[in-house]
């Protein structure tokens, strides 16, 4: 078959930008170690988190120095916490999202940044995240969840750590030795 | 038949076009007035489901029998079939609007707010799923009635190369079969069970994995006709002819190769995946761009090869001497254009760690509505000004709004999809009524919000106005008395570079199928086993209704 000279260097053209997008994107899981959300988190039973250890509770814990596991609950139509109160977290910080449905798909985003998961039935959500600088977030369910999806939305509160306390937080762990949170992150 | 076909695609046409012109204003808050904030999604339910599943898949149906019974110069091989899979088509989009529509109202007890994408456990009527299935099963019949066609065919004509639109046909067919099997498993052995109470629970994300092996793959069932319509009836329209025969069909049997083992990327940020079945999807998906930018150079060749038999001449100064005064060829063409700006928002798309960034965000509908809402609805609009006067023998009516009308709709969505995508980036999340949250404001690199929201509004008014256009000259068209002269002509001439040039091989469909279901079985093997392999459906999730939820909520 005839293949045209300014076809053949297309196609090398063509080829050559597909190796390279491949190429940027596994640099970036190896460079700067963009990790993808995968099965890391586990499956759970949504119908029952109130019996779940963590998820019947959910709120911020405090693993490591400057380490912190987030639990939150997704259902028709609140983060739970995040929506009635916010989720405060202090600057400077490491900090691991476990969110899970109780109910249907739903999303979960903090705008404005690269934080994006989705909270599917069954499954537990699993991302970790460096917050720097305070700031305020909007924490957005971007996956529709039903008939007021719009309303669906919340707050991320990162604020300088000398005015955390994790005793201002409903996580029902305030009293927290090391010993326990080095046990609690070593669970996850 | 092919009239029928295009009748019922124009009208859901013109139903989703109208849904979609309300969700532009509400969402945007330029008008409200409308409807509710919990309808818009039985509005975005049905602005989905008959633009992208019942105005395409009638249309391609259309367009594939004429394509088929045309380039073989054969009747087709089953009357009797044609009607069957018409009637199933047309009965599937009657039950699955019926219950759509039910949700605008308390008078039928059935509701289908689910979207296009009906992801368990949000529950539709199931008359919603039935209806779904039916217009799946029609179109199976219809590619079983394209062989049939094509084997009689054969028959008289042992040793002869398949004309290239008929070979379109069946690899786009090919490809449809096995992408369809995702979705035909989900609805027949999944969610029409459950919501019917059969079985109590599913499993979302194996179901929402099955949507997906279909969901991405449907995309090129849209795609591929507009390119059998590119290669084969553009470069005549441009005044030349196609330039190569055998690149176009490799392109088409690469889509068939590549299509379906990509659906993963959908689900780049779902929990419960492993990463490595996400990298894999990613590269195929990589690979998917090579039949798009071969296209883009052998389509703009053979326009190019056009211009200049036309006298056009210089670098650029041949794009001149193109008819852009024929609607036909300014729609297509533009559709063209359009369609290399959505194949680069595409690209960013399938880029996993990119796609954190952009993940249903606003973003996403303005890069489909670049592919889908003009590479193909555009194209298809463009080439009914060409084939509908021949297939109803009444010249086009209303010429001089046919013309100006592809115009209308480019200019409307670049303002719309470009604003789309800006308000992506800064984190507007797609499919919600009123994206105006308490307590936080979106931040936008360049331009504002609400400049933004303007341009979404009025892109969207724009699409409207020019969809009315279309079906205005189509209106005049069927109206038109038989006779007269056309304009138009059916004869398409050979390619620069014909069939006999490239190999026999790429006619062996069977081949390719093959290779094509095994590429399958690698991709989606391994993740769909350990999906299984917690129990078929555990975790499991009854049915939530969409619109219950919304009342006790």
């Amino acid at each position: 078959m005839e293949i045209h000279r300014f076809e053949k260097a297309w196609l090398g053209f063509a080829l050559l930008l597909i190796v390279g997008l491949i190429a940027t994107i596994t640099y970036g899981a190896v460079g700067p170690g963009v990790a993808m959300i995968s099965d890391s988190g586990g499956t759970i039973d949504s119908s029952a988190l109130g019996e779940h250890e963590q998820f019947s509770d959910p709120g911020v814990r405090q693993v490591g120095e400057n380490e912190y596991d987030v639990y939150v609950v997704a259902q028709q139509f609140i983060f739970r916490p995040g929506t009635n109160e916010p989720i405060t977290l202090p600057a400077d910080s490491t900090v691991t999202f476990h969110v899970a449905s109780a109910d249907v798909i739903h999303g979960f985003s903090i705008t404005g940044t690269n934080v994006n998961t989705m909270a599917i039935p069954g499954q537990v959500s699993k991302i970790t995240v460096e917050f720097d600088d305070p700031q305020t977030y909007g924490l957005v369910c971007h996956e529709y969840c039903g008939a007021a999806h719009h309303e669906m939305a919340g707050t991320i509160e990162v604020v300088p750590q000398s005015e955390f306390s994790i005793e201002g937080t409903d996580s029902g762990v305030a009293d927290l030795t090391d010993e326990d949170a080095d046990a609690d992150g070593g669970e996850n | 038949m092919v009239r029928y076909c295009f009748a019922v695609a124009f009208l859901a046409l013109g139903a989703g076009g109208l849904f979609g012109v309300i969700q532009a204003l509400h969402r945007t808050g330029i008008y409200r007035g409308f409807i509710a904030n919990q309808d818009y999604y039985t509005i975005l339910t049905g602005h989905g489901v008959l633009l992208v599943l019942v105005f395409t898949t009638f249309f391609i149906a259309g367009l594939f029998l004429w394509a088929v019974t045309d380039s073989l110069d054969t009747p087709v091989a089953s009357e009797w079939t044609t009607k069957l899979w018409f009637r199933l088509m047309l009965l599937g989009t009657l039950l699955a609007g019926t219950a759509i529509l039910g949700g605008l109202t308390d008078l039928v007890p059935v509701s289908a707010d689910v979207l296009f994408t009906f992801y368990a456990p949000l529950a539709a009527h199931p008359i919603f799923y039935i209806g779904a299935a039916l217009i799946i099963v029609g179109s199976w019949v219809a590619g079983i009635n394209y062989f049939r066609t094509f084997f009689s065919w054969r028959q008289d004509n042992a040793d002869a190369r398949i004309p290239l639109r008929t070979f379109m046909v069946l690899v786009t067919m090919l490809m449809w079969f096995i992408a369809t099997m995702g979705v035909a498993v989900e609805v027949v052995f999944f969610l029409i069970p459950w919501s019917l109470g059969l079985i109590s629970q599913v499993d979302p994300l194996l179901t929402r994995t099955l949507f997906w092996f279909f969901g991405h793959p449907v995309v090129y069932f849209w795609l591929m006709p507009a390119y059998l319509v590119w290669y084969t009836i553009l470069p005549k329209l441009a005044g030349g002819r196609l330039f190569s025969d055998g690149l176009a069909r490799i392109v088409f049997v690469l889509f068939l190769l590549l299509s379906t083992p990509v659906g993963f990327h959908h689900q780049y940020v779902d929990p419960g995946i492993p990463e490595g079945f996400k990298f894999v999807a990613m590269t195929n998906t990589m690979f998917l761009l090579l039949p798009s930018l071969l296209t883009a150079f052998t389509v703009v060749a053979s326009i190019e090869h056009g211009a200049r038999q036309r006298g056009g001449t210089g670098l650029l100064g041949w794009l001149k001497a193109l008819p852009w005064d024929n609607p036909a060829f300014s729609a297509s063409a533009l559709a063209g254009l359009m369609f290399a700006a959505g194949g680069f928002s595409g690209m960013i798309n399938a880029g996993m760690n990119i796609n954190y960034l952009v993940h249903n965000t606003l973003w996403v509908p303005g890069h489909f509505h670049l592919t889908v809402g003009t590479a193909a609805a555009l194209t298809f609009m463009g080439i009914s000004y060409w084939l509908v006067p021949q297939v109803t023998g009444r010249p086009l009516g209303l010429r001089s709004w046919a013309s100006a009308q592809p115009f209308v709709w480019f200019i409307g969505m670049v303002l719309m999809s470009n604003a789309m995508h800006r308000a992506g980036l800064a984190g507007v999340p797609r499919r919600t009524a009123v994206p105006q949250y308490e307590g936080f404001e979106y931040v936008s690199a360049y331009g504002s919000y609400a400049e933004m929201r303007i341009q979404i509004a009025l892109g969207g008014v724009l699409l409207f106005v020019s969809l009315l256009m279309f079906l205005a000259v189509m209106w005049d068209t069927y109206m038109n008395p038989k006779g007269g002269r056309l304009t138009v002509n059916s004869e398409l001439p050979a390619a620069l570079s014909g069939p006999e040039a490239s190999p026999k091989v790429l006619d062996n469909l069977w081949l390719w199928a093959g290779i094509a279901v095994l590429l399958v079985v690698l991709a989606y093997g391994l993740p769909l086993a350990s999906l299984v392999g917690d129990g078929l459906f555990d975790p499991g999730s009854a049915p939530v209704p969409a619109w219950l939820a919304g009342l006790l909520g």
